[in-house]
């Protein structure tokens, strides 16, 4: 009987190993030809051949005829990065009708050939070693299965503003299913309470009128006055309670779409706000919707609340709001005086920028002040210090309008709570990633767009309305869910139940089995990571692929 | 890149051109030139074993002139498809020489000096435009002297210089100091060239060079010691100048003390009314890196706003401020003039004081303009779809990705300057409004019948 080094059985065992040349990348600095020899010799190997590419379609086809004409049930290749080719070889090695989970790669250029320029023994004898491993690695390989589960076509979407309501426009224009869920009477959020936009036509009028496209597509069921009470569950299956002014209404979903917007700050005292004399942008854009609005001197501050040590971020759109309700009052009362008061005008594009110009020409006045020497107001009057001028300046006024951030809305927290998604320390949600994944969330199947990420504007929050519905779409347009097989798994036999592994899952893929006292793997939402198996005290915990055997079993072969 | 290169539903076109589009949304007829590489993609694995041999340096733009490649070449390392391509403008076949050594060292034979551009007709469903922007000239403004300081330069080659894999290897060189080392360089191959001369007149004669010129008479002088005595007048000056080349190469030392410049060819209506969004942010990012890299480096960053809009932004902007010695100053400078040790002198007003400041730094960055690209106007002909007044795709706000023709979208600074998050959002916004026109539904079928 055959036997390893390490002692283990290795009869039936037929490992094929493919050493690559990568043109002169890995042959220029080590010896393939002698690499290629020395693995014939390694327990187990029943095949070995060097190729100028493996990569190439001339070396792919020679590793599926040498699975095929040599039956082999390992394959090892040892050329460049898994990151950028472990997929090509395991999925050709499928097609040849190999496991590719029996598939084990090893990288002879990035930390090999190409660290070690110039010492050609080194780097020779580093391959070989480096090869021994891996086929050591392949011989200790289980054969797995991907992972499958099954998909419903159906989202659900939180809150019913510009944002959702475009997110739900777009799933259902891609034939979807949509559960739209919104708290108020009706939908449209706080465009509703908008007077006009940059292009002066109504905000209402025109959010309204999405509301009711979206509401006579078919495959939208719209739930006004409502609230998502429970969800669980994970992507393609999340279960779902939404409690509705007739009843509780319970449904399963694929894909979940945070949209539950944002709410401007109104707080007492804030530059002596009163409601009347000091009033937020929001009220202002009632009272020129009403037709209520009354003043000769208007003098807006902007950032109230805002890029402070209580609340340090920019919230965004509060300058090109100002400037717009700016040039409304001035374009209806020519002769009235408007003071923008402002740290830095935030008018970023090509149109906001624009807008400050054309608001500059109508003869709207904008001055600096500095943050350590906030606007005074009181007394119909408001005095600051000029940070250009270095200069104390008063102006008389009617009429004070404090530009508040947005700040997310009180209920946000239980909306994450639901779905266990995260929020930063402002309370908005946390995206995936700031740069790369700003709509997606880091738990699967889960997405968040329009002021509830961070303030938007009324475009902004469409596009990204929009936006979320192609990434729901990449899930839900397939057959089903198919991921890697290299997943935890916990011994049920030993395991103690010491939650250990749960705490540390940064996926929510562990579970704790109350009637079992064990912890069990969601193997779908378990990404690999390993962090369960090297935490667990009892070894119940192992990450498939990379199990203790079959990582001593390389270590062994050192 | 790599997942788009990988996946299985993305055919990936890179170095081709939309010569034409006809038919409309859902049945668009497509046609694409598919510039000839004169390598085969099919066979090119991307080793760059032809790269390693080709004789012909080419300046490298993507490391904005500051090095070179070579004739064949990958943009750069990462890039996807990792095939290379032949410049022909620079190849020595392609400009009818002799050469061919890639052709040699290519093993997988990819190499074809006789590939020619292909047209490749496609139908398509619907079409994104995502063909970016470009970096405004700051050379058109006078007053900024950007060709005449070689210490002045732009976000994007300070990017460069900021990148371990970039020109100065992360190390922030002043361009001044490495344009004389590469004088000092060239200097010394003359120099050295000309001393192995000068050995052979010596040997043959058994005197010194400097000997013979203390005794030297023209009218006496044989015709050999003539021209010896030439090359030893060439010689002196030479070693005279790169000794004082290299006292002052002694005194080198990178760049610490940095000003940005921001709103260079935006925010200025000689050239681009608009603000371009992202650069507040990247020279904030860019201060910061650099004093990360070199803790003594401190940085002044000269704008009318600090325009920090974004998720985190402002916070990132006052901790720059706190943590990386970056000073921000509301001022629009005015000139920049050269000073001593090649030093660019910024003239501006201290506005509070109501005086005109002459401030000197090591390095100049300047902020330049996020510009409509050249090729804009052509590919709105050629989609048939209007611009904006500004120079970018027109869209409207009701519908934010929609351009004037129906089943052609338009995402990140092809539609209007913004950053990355809101690019890659605008991406995934632009490939569901493109999922919806090629979608078919239950109301499309009732609408066409």
């Amino acid at each position: 009987m055959k036997q390893n080094k390490t002692g283990e059985n290795t009869e039936g065992l037929r490992v094929g190993v493919f050493i690559c040349d990568c043109g002169s990348n890995i042959a220029g600095h080590l010896d393939c030809a002698e690499v290629t020899k020395y693995a014939a010799n390694l327990p187990g190997v029943v095949f070995t051949k060097e190729n100028l590419y493996t990569c190439s379609e001339a070396g792919i086809s020679e590793i599926q005829n040498a699975i095929r004409e040599n039956n082999l049930n390992r394959v090892v290749v040892a050329s460049c990065s898994p990151r950028t080719h472990h997929p090509l070889f395991a999925s050709s090695c499928a097609q040849a009708g190999m496991n590719p989970y029996l598939f084990e790669m090893v990288n002879i250029r990035d930390q090999c050939s190409w660290v070690h320029m110039g010492q050609r023994d080194i780097a020779t004898a580093k391959a070989k070693d480096l090869v021994r491993m891996g086929v050591a690695k392949s011989t200790a390989l289980e054969p797995q299965k991907d992972i499958e589960s099954s998909i419903i076509r159906k989202i659900l979407v939180i809150g019913g503003g510009i944002a959702g309501l475009s997110a739900a426009e777009a799933l259902a224009g891609m034939g979807l299913e949509v559960l739209l869920v919104e708290k108020e009477e009706r939908c449209g959020g706080l465009m509703l309470g908008l007077n006009v936009l940059e292009t002066g036509k109504s905000a209402a009028g025109q959010v309204s009128e999405l509301a009711a496209t979206v509401a006579a597509t078919a495959g939208v069921t719209v739930f006004t006055a409502s609230r998502v009470a429970e969800i669980s569950g994970y992507i393609g299956n999340f279960k779902v309670a939404i409690e509705t002014p007739t009843g509780r209404v319970e449904d399963t979903v694929g894909c979940i779409v945070v949209a539950c917007g944002a709410v401007p700050l109104v707080e007492e005292g804030l530059f002596g706000y009163n409601g009347k004399d000091v009033i937020t942008q929001m009220e202002l854009e009632q009272r020129l919707a009403t037709g209520s609005f009354k003043a000769a001197r208007v003098v807006m501050i902007q950032c109230a609340g805002a890029r402070n040590a209580t609340r340090e971020y920019c919230s965004r759109i509060c300058c090109a709001t100002a400037v717009k309700n700016a040039m409304i009052i001035k374009r209806k009362y020519p002769l009235a005086e408007v003071h923008v008061l402002y740290r830095d005008m935030q008018m970023y594009g090509d149109e906001k920028e624009q807008m400050l110009w054309d608001a500059r020409g109508m003869g709207i006045k904008f001055h600096v002040f500095d943050q350590k020497k906030p606007p005074r107001v009181g007394d119909g009057k408001v005095t600051f210090q000029h940070a250009v001028l270095d200069e104390t300046k008063e102006f008389k006024v009617d009429l004070t309008v404090l530009s508040t951030p947005l700040v997310a809305r009180p209920e946000s927290s239980q909306v994450a709570a639901l779905m266990r998604v995260p929020c930063d320390k402002n309370g908005f949600f946390l995206e995936a990633h700031a740069k790369l994944r700003p709509l997606d969330f880091a738990a699967d199947g889960i997405f968040v767009c329009g002021s509830a990420r961070y303030p938007v504007t009324s475009v902004e929050a469409r596009t990204q309305g929009l936006g979320v519905a192609s990434r729901i779409g990449a899930i839900l347009f397939k057959e089903k869910l198919v991921k890697s097989g290299i997943v935890a798994e916990i011994d049920q036999e030993t395991c103690v139940g010491c939650m250990g592994c749960l705490n540390v899952c940064p996926y929510e893929a562990i579970i704790f089995n109350r009637e079992t006292g064990v912890c069990e793997v969601k193997e779908i939402l378990c990404k690999g990571c390993g962090n369960c198996a090297s935490t667990c005290p009892s070894h119940s915990a192992v990450l498939r692929g990379y199990k203790p055997e079959q990582l001593l079993a390389q270590i062994r072969a050192i | 890149m790599l997942d788009v290169g990988r996946h299985p539903n993305i055919e990936l076109m890179a170095y081709s051109e939309v010569e034409q589009v006809e038919g409309s949304a859902g049945c668009f007829k497509v046609r694409v030139r598919r510039k000839a590489r004169y390598v085969d993609e099919d066979k090119c694995t991307g080793c760059g074993a032809c790269r390693e041999k080709c004789p012909t340096d080419v300046l490298d733009m993507y490391n904005e002139g500051h090095s070179t490649r070579k004739a064949i070449y990958s943009w750069f390392a990462q890039g996807i498809p990792s095939t290379h391509t032949i410049d022909p403008d620079h190849c020595r076949v392609l400009q009818g020489k002799k050469c061919g050594v890639c052709q040699k060292r290519c093993e997988a034979g990819a190499i074809d000096f006789e590939q020619k551009d292909k047209i490749v007709d496609l139908d398509i469903g619907a079409i994104i435009v995502a063909t970016g922007y470009t970096v405004f000239d700051p050379g058109k403004i006078p007053e900024y002297r950007y060709r005449d300081l070689p210490n002045v330069v732009t976000a994007v080659e300070f990017e460069r210089f900021l990148s371990a894999s970039g020109p100065t290897h992360g190390h922030i060189d002043r361009p001044s100091d490495i344009l004389a080392r590469r004088e000092i360089a060239d200097l010394e191959k003359e120099e050295s060239r000309l001393q192995k001369t000068l050995a052979r007149y010596e040997e043959k004669a058994g005197a010194t060079s400097q000997s013979v010129f203390e005794t030297f008479a023209a009218e006496t002088a044989t015709p050999e010691q003539q021209q010896w005595m030439e090359k030893y007048r060439e010689y002196l000056p030479l070693t005279e100048k790169l000794a004082a080349l290299r006292s002052k190469a002694e005194g080198f030392a990178t760049a610490k003390r940095l000003a940005f410049i921001q709103c260079v060819g935006s925010r200025d209506l000689r050239f681009y009314p608009f603000c371009s969004g992202f650069c507040c942010m990247h020279s904030i990012k860019e201060a910061i890196i650099a004093h990360e890299h070199e803790n003594a480096t401190t940085s002044v960053i000269f704008g009318m706003d600090i325009r920090a809009v974004g998720k985190g932004f402002d916070e990132y902007k006052v901790r720059g401020g706190n943590k990386s010695n970056i000073t921000y100053r509301r001022s629009r400078v005015a000139e920049i003039v050269n000073g001593p040790n090649d030093n660019p002198v910024l003239v501006y007003e201290d506005t509070q004081q109501q005086k005109v400041v002459r401030e000197d730094f090591d390095l100049v960055i300047l902020a330049t303009a996020c510009a409509p690209n050249e090729g804009m106007k052509d590919m709105a002909a050629i989609l048939g779809i209007e611009l904006n007044r500004f120079g970018f795709f027109k869209t409207r706000p009701e519908n934010p990705l929609d351009t004037t023709r129906e089943g052609i979208f338009v995402c990140g600074c092809a539609h209007s300057p913004m950053d990355i998050p809101e690019s890659v959002a605008q991406a995934s916004s632009a490939a569901s409004r493109a999922v919806q026109t090629v979608t078919v539904t239950p109301a499309k079928l009732l609408k066409i019948s």
